[in-house]
């Protein structure tokens, strides 16, 4: 069987398995809809989560990133696993004790207000949106890598995929979903990720490879031999970092408190019976997510070696299949600036920007790219740093059932993160807007309603997002978890630990957060880009980083208020009291 | 500011029923839990700093001078060994909390 039937294959089984998922898994009741019924065990949400939280950025690209920053991209890999010891330690037990069923139930609760909550959504929405127009994307972009239709059409059918799972089953139909979707990636993963460790280090094991001797009889290990070869090519060492000090500080801590303070994972904690699951679901998740993350840097690292050992200095006319077949896909492109028909790899860019194609070959067969040449770089070959786990069953020759397994977990990447943030979103309008503001009359049915129509009106602004991507779409990452770590993050943690922090304190506290860390943002990713430079930069921390700075802020400015106004009334002391002991938990409690 | 939210729960765990007596009772069995956890949670929390910040950031160069197989220290500390250590921390502090629990009778 040739490989695209495969892929069809594997793909379409994938699909039918979560449909089927979604058909035996409805939603009755809001509380199935929210929380699933408060009733999943453990482990299985813990796996649900690691499907939540690993998104078609951590599928596709996180590897290429690793393998083009070396050490820089550790940021990542901290930063998006260290989250996990906050939220176990510091926020899930707290909050699934105090058992309702969206964030901004918790902070409009505990700060005893409607403004607070509804900042809280504002919050929640923005972060939300932000992250999933680029799971959309994902999908479009496999969908038209491997199987062959126009990006549109590929957002389409994930759109509908998604609307299917999500409208119908609410959280219950996600949870199950995400542990299909997680086994799905994790398999895709893995398989080519043992290969390719054992081809180039004799070890099968990724995270015992990456610290091998290379197979190749020179006795180097595989870090030394990339620094080597990397700094032969000018550029710097693999494991020396291009950022600052500081700079990977911050980012990292951004990061991290971002993640513990991301809407769509903290309700997943919702989902599990007791206080002390949530703790326990939190422990399995990591194990979960870990076992990608430690795999990613040594699928970058032995992706990087690859791809050099195959490219460099290679004739154009005897470059590997693999190697035109993304050269027409758009990913590669070989700019012969010395006309030898030979490529050849160096640091620096081959050209400015994303290649733009003329419809002419050049001399030894390669696409023509209109783009002007970079003339300070010798470097030849331009490639997009997705290719890294896209390609790389392809580089490293193995067979088509792999190359088909890749595509079905890139796509259950993107989808599983997609399903769990329109969720967050839906939840957010029907019941923090509608039930708990606008409209308390609302019935059981007609929230449930509300929720579908909500899930629905989200899935197809997020699918126009992933059709029409604005320019900033890619620019803003940032924003989600700097703005998640400057406002939600302080605002609930100071509501568990603090008794004394009050309405007016959170809400200042929020707001400033918000505000700082979103014009700081804005202003150097979107206002003045040309003006992003370390030298311009506030303590040299980068946008990415600057979450760091905004959360701080907001501790202060909460801390001030709270001591300057009233203190919190005495049944929100006792609430406090309620969720700080484990005892009781129960169901999650309705209005 | 006049937006009291008029739908704040009363606590429903059940703990601080009984007479005022057993009130005071229970409060001070709750604060001693509380503060033991609070301990806990600045011993782990010293822990997960350490391995990610401390040997992955700002002591990388120093450590880099020692080497795990073909990891350089720091390197490993900030692409594999922080992560196995967050791991350990959230299975240990769900161990330790159940103890503590139980030991105040508060579990659930």
């Amino acid at each position: 069987m040739d490989t695209q039937t495969l892929i069809y294959i594997f793909v379409g089984l994938s699909f039918s398995l979560y449909i089927g998922i979604a058909i035996w898994s409805r939603a009755g009741s809001t509380k199935e809809f929210y929380v699933a019924g408060g009733g999943v065990n453990p482990v299985v949400n813990g796996m649900a989560t690691a499907a939540d939280w690993m998104s078609a950025a951590s599928f596709i690209s996180m590897a290429g990133i690793i393998a083009f920053s070396g050490y820089d991209g550790s940021v990542y890999l901290m930063g998006w696993t260290g989250g996990y010891v906050l939220l176990a330690l510091l926020l899930a037990p707290y909050l699934r004790k105090f058992g309702q069923f969206t964030v901004p139930d918790f902070i409009g609760t505990r700060y005893y207000s409607k403004a607070a909550r509804v900042v809280a959504v504002i919050c929640l929405i923005f972060i939300s949106f932000t992250y999933i127009a680029g799971q959309m994307r994902g999908v479009g972009i496999v969908f038209s890598r491997f199987l062959d239709v126009p990006i549109t059409m590929g957002v389409i059918i994930g759109m509908a995929i998604v609307f299917f799972y999500a409208v119908l089953g609410g959280m219950k139909g996600i949870t199950y979903t995400q542990v299909a979707q997680y086994c799905v990636l994790i398999f895709a993963y893995m398989v080519p990720a043992f290969f390719i460790s054992f081809l180039v280090t004799g070890n099968p094991i990724p995270q015992l490879g990456l610290g091998s001797t290379v197979n190749d009889g020179s006795g180097l290990y595989v870090l030394q031999k990339l620094d080597l070869v990397l700094q032969d090519m000018g550029f710097g060492a693999y494991t020396d970092g291009s950022k600052s000090m500081i700079d990977v500080f911050c980012i990292t801590a951004a990061l991290m408190v971002g993640t513990a303070g991301l809407p769509h994972v903290i309700v997943r904690f919702f989902t599990v019976p007791k206080a002390s699951d949530a703790r326990k679901s939190a422990g399995w998740a990591l194990i979960f997510i870990a076992l990608l993350y430690t795999t990613a840097p040594a699928v970058g690292a032995f992706a990087r070696i690859n791809f050099i050992e195959t490219v460099d200095q290679t004739e154009y006319a005897k470059a590997p299949a693999w190697f035109k077949n993304w050269e027409n896909n758009d990913l590669i492109a070989f700019y012969d600036k010395n006309d030898d028909g030979v490529m050849q790899l160096s640091s620096g860019d081959a050209f400015k920007g994303s290649p733009s194609y003329a419809d002419t070959t050049g001399t030894a067969g390669q696409r023509m790219v209109t783009n002007p040449p970079n003339e300070e770089s010798a470097n030849e070959v331009y490639v997009d740093r997705d290719i890294m786990v896209l390609a790389n069953p392809e580089i490293a020759n193995l067979p088509g059932w792999v190359i088909a397994l890749v595509a079905a977990g890139g796509l259950a990447a993107a989808l599983s993160t997609a399903a769990g943030l329109l969720l967050v979103i839906s939840s957010s309008i029907s019941h923090d807007l509608l039930k708990s503001t606008f409209r308390p009359q609302i019935t059981e049915k007609g929230e449930l309603l509300a929720a579908r129509i909500a899930a629905t009106a989200a899935i197809v602004v997020a699918g126009y997002l992933g059709i029409y991507p604005p320019g900033w779409v890619a620019q803003v990452v940032a924003f989600a978890f700097g703005l998640a770590a400057a406002s939600l993050f302080p605002a609930i943690f100071m509501g568990i630990f603090s008794k004394s922090m009050n309405k007016e304190g959170a809400i200042a506290g929020m707001v400033t957060g918000l505000v700082f860390t979103f014009s700081y943002i804005a202003y150097f990713k979107l206002v003045a880009p040309d003006a992003n430079i370390a030298a311009n930069w506030l303590f040299g921390i980068s946008p990415e980083g600057i979450g760091v700075v905004g959360m701080i802020l907001n501790f202060t400015i909460a801390i001030i208020v709270s001591k300057m106004t009233d203190s919190p009334p005495v049944e929100v002391r006792k609430l406090i009291d309620s969720i700080r002991v484990p005892r009781g938990a129960g169901d999650a409690a309705a209005h | 500011m006049t937006d009291n939210d008029p739908s704040v729960p009363e606590p429903n765990d059940g703990t601080n029923v009984g007479g005022p007596e057993t009130e005071t009772e229970t409060n001070s069995n709750e604060k001693a839990y509380w503060s033991e956890n609070i301990r806990l949670l600045w011993t782990l929390m010293a822990i997960w700093f350490v391995v990610s910040f401390g040997a992955g950031i700002l002591f990388r160069d120093f450590l880099d001078q020692f080497s795990l197989g073909g990891y350089p220290l720091g390197f490993w500390f900030a692409q594999q060994g922080s992560i196995y250590v967050f791991v350990l921390l959230i299975f240990y502090y769900t161990w330790k909390m159940k103890r503590i629990e139980r030991k105040y009778d508060l579990d659930d």
